[in-house]
């Protein structure tokens, strides 16, 4: 019988059918990081149990993490987060890429950059952008506290099946317009509920074409349009991202070649069939800027920013105080929004490409005097990497912070925050109300996006904008 | 975790869709490592204006919704991060159900609750219900014209019942894997340890065709 990608890896890690129809599912690799995990630890603890698999078990600190210098955490709440997480892996016997190791990093960053998310498994964490390790064909989703502690003690997780949909991105893209574009689009026409019950496979031309980088960005934002998880058939430009470079857990010798035949054998095959299926036309899409407090919120940037009642799936009252607190009005040109803040860094676009192609086109060149320009690389590793290539020298150049790496102002959980009003172009995942510090508003890009804006202070259509053009020339 | 039976308690209606999880909890308080304390911090910058008082404008501080136990809000209620803390904060303010409406757009449906966030009530023994949008449509009307209305839900009987002069009643479909959880409390880490061994069978012919995980 044809199966689809998600079907095989399903089936193979189905320890036991429960009568209620709900499978015991087996869970290869577990990422932790130090927010979601402390009540889970605890509950091991008060109930006695052990954690089952700690070899299967990876832990980095990211959210807490203060970006000018990681070692002075001066909140004491954010350093007691950050100590039990030592503590409980200690305790615990899990593998802590802290504070003082060169692997730490934003947790979906660092599991691709050492090898531990790979094709075929199955892998969970206390996050919901796990979807992001999905563009490796692996199942992963994100999963709250109290699942956290039941993979601790078990190593399985309760699950029902969810449905598949098939996502295809015909053709190819337009030069300036990229993998962010492709999904901010997609989640403007399904809804940030649309994909809600499913796991999406993204398929056709324009998706082969991407590299790891631009896959893992678009299953990254799978859980904006709802879904849980994301998925990317593997092939060689998979292989090529694992086998390539130094990747301390990527198997090696003759478990390299058994793998590799395994994984061959993932992709969906012919005449399998979805739940459900768009088509999404490639070359049609523009590069996207949101205007609302959700990342469905969204149009080309060369629209206006919309009626009360031009949006599809969201009432006039939800555009009226998404409109409301952006401090937008209807018919405003998109290209007219000037963003006080431009923050290049997150899990969806803070890798070693992301700063390569902001570097080309910001090089030589100066940032608006308006703006102000932070750059949070996704790991140690890419920061460590961006610096050997003169990268940070760009940057700092261009006028901007070259920061150390985590969330930072993706979620603004240690100090850099926007404050009340500010307004930012962001190449993170989320614009919702107060994510990025209390009142600040939010428009989610792509780095080449946020690059335009940090030297015109507006939004451009970097499509027809002569530094863009000039930097993919040469 | 305590079972869910029926409950009585008072309506109280907010009227958004696509809550998400950084507004029920924002992050600030997530760098608690205790699993108590997040009822005072539910809907937090909604709630409280910038003195630190209660925000008159915000719906669920109207004295008439004071102590409100069941919450009616738009479609896709707790969209966002996977964070447990904004179940705990919706519970620990003394929420036992909420209830949203599946909303049918251009032949999609649109669901009452994240993924995610529903799966973490269940943990928690917090009961999702999604209703129709025609049906809660009239319970926010219900609610507008009559304070102080309470509803009990029996959970085993898939009823809602809103207590007025003329009583009316919604029946409300549940996964019958949820309902068992929620009637018995079930701990899931104990149930699931008693497959142990099959897990461990499991994981010999497994572990064997996976790749192994040492760097
Ligand atoms: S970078 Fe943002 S989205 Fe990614 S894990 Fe950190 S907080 Fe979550």
């Amino acid at each position: 019988m044809s199966k689809t990608l998600f079907e095989k890896i399903w089936d193979k890690h189905v320890v036991k059918t429960m009568p209620d129809g709900t499978v015991l599912l087996y869970i290869d690799r577990h990422l932790v990081h130090e927010v979601t995990s402390p009540q889970a630890f605890e509950g091991l603890r008060l109930s006695g149990r052990k954690l089952r698999r700690p070899e299967l078990t990876f832990s980095t600190m990211d959210h807490n993490v203060p970006t000018d210098d990681p070692n002075k955490i001066l909140d004491p709440i954010s350093k007691a987060q950050v100590d039990a997480l030592k503590k409980n892996c200690a305790d615990f016997g899990v593998t802590l890429y802290g504070l003082d190791s060169d692997k730490q990093g934003i947790v979906h960053v660092i599991g691709p950059e050492l090898g531990i998310t790979l094709p075929g498994l199955t892998m969970v964490c206390g996050d919901s952008h796990t979807s992001t390790h999905g563009a490796f064909g692996a199942l992963a989703f994100g999963i709250g506290t109290s699942e956290v502690e039941h993979v601790m003690a078990t190593q399985t997780l309760r699950q029902s099946k969810p449905k598949t949909f098939k996502v295809e991105f015909t053709g190819k893209l337009k030069q300036g317009v990229t993998a962010k574009d492709m999904v901010l689009k997609l989640i403007g026409e399904i809804g940030t509920a649309g994909g809600t019950g499913y796991v999406i496979e993204y398929c056709g031309e324009a998706i082969r074409s991407l590299s790891m980088e631009g896959r893992m960005t678009i299953c990254n934002m799978s859980i904006e349009g709802g879904a849980r998880a994301g998925l990317i058939a593997p092939d060689e430009v998979t292989y090529n991202y694992i086998f390539e470079q130094d990747r301390p857990f990527a198997p090696k010798g003759a478990e390299k070649d058994k793998l590799l035949a395994y994984w061959k054998t993932l992709p969906t095959d012919p005449g399998a069939t979805f739940d459900r299926e768009i088509v999404i036309d490639a070359s049609s899409i523009a590069p996207q800027v949101t205007w609302g407090t959700s990342p469905g919120m969204v149009v080309d940037v060369t629209s206006k920013v919309p009626g009360l009642h031009d949006v599809p799936g969201y009432s006039a009252k939800d555009v009226e105080q998404a409109l409301d607190y952006m401090g937008l009005k209807p018919g405003m040109a998109m290209t007219d929004i000037r963003p006080d803040t431009i923050f290049i860094g997150s899990c969806t676009n803070a890798r070693l490409e992301d700063l390569r192609r902001i570097a080309k086109i910001i090089k030589g060149r100066k940032k608006a005097s308006s703006v102000r320009v932070m750059v949070v690389p996704g790991s140690m590793r890419v920061r460590k990497e961006a610096e050997k290539e003169g990268i940070d020298q760009i940057f700092t150049d261009f006028g901007a912070e070259w920061r150390y790496a985590g969330c930072s102002m993706c979620l603004g959980m240690n100090p850099d925050q926007l404050k009340p009003g500010e307004r930012s172009a962001s190449t993170s995942n989320r614009n919702f109300e107060g994510r990025q510090g209390k009142g600040g508003r939010t428009h989610l890009v792509s780095p080449e996006m946020a690059a335009a804006a940090a030297i015109e202070g507006h939004f451009v259509d970097i499509r027809t904008w002569q530094p863009y053009l000039d930097s993919v020339k040469s | 975790m305590e079972p869910f039976t029926s409950h009585r308690g008072l309506l109280a209606t907010l009227d958004r869709s696509n809550v998400d999880t950084d507004a029920i909890i924002p992050k600030q308080f997530l760098k608690s490592i205790k699993r108590t304390g997040f009822g005072e911090s539910l809907f937090f910058d909604w709630r409280y204006d910038a003195t630190g008082g209660p925000n008159p404008d915000f719906e669920l501080n109207a004295p008439r919704f004071a102590g409100a136990s069941i919450l009616v809000t738009r479609n896709n209620f707790g969209c966002g991060s996977s964070r447990e803390h904004a179940v705990w904060a919706v519970a620990q303010y003394g929420f036992k159900a909420i209830i949203a409406p599946r909303r049918e757009i251009g032949g999609a449906l649109i669901p009452g609750f994240a993924d995610i966030f529903r799966n973490n009530c269940v943990k928690n023994g917090l009961l999702t219900i999604e209703l129709s949008e025609a049906e809660v449509d009239q319970i926010f009307d219900f609610v507008a014209r009559f304070t102080n209305l309470e509803a009990t839900i029996d959970l085993d009987e898939q009823r809602i019942v809103l207590h007025m002069d003329e009583e009316e009643s919604f029946h409300f479909d549940v996964d019958p894997v949820v309902k068992e959880h929620l009637l018995h409390g079930l701990d899931d880490i104990a149930l699931s340890l008693k497959h142990l061994g099959d897990i461990e069978t499991f994981e010999k012919t497994h572990n064997a065709q996976m790749p192994a995980s040492v760097g």
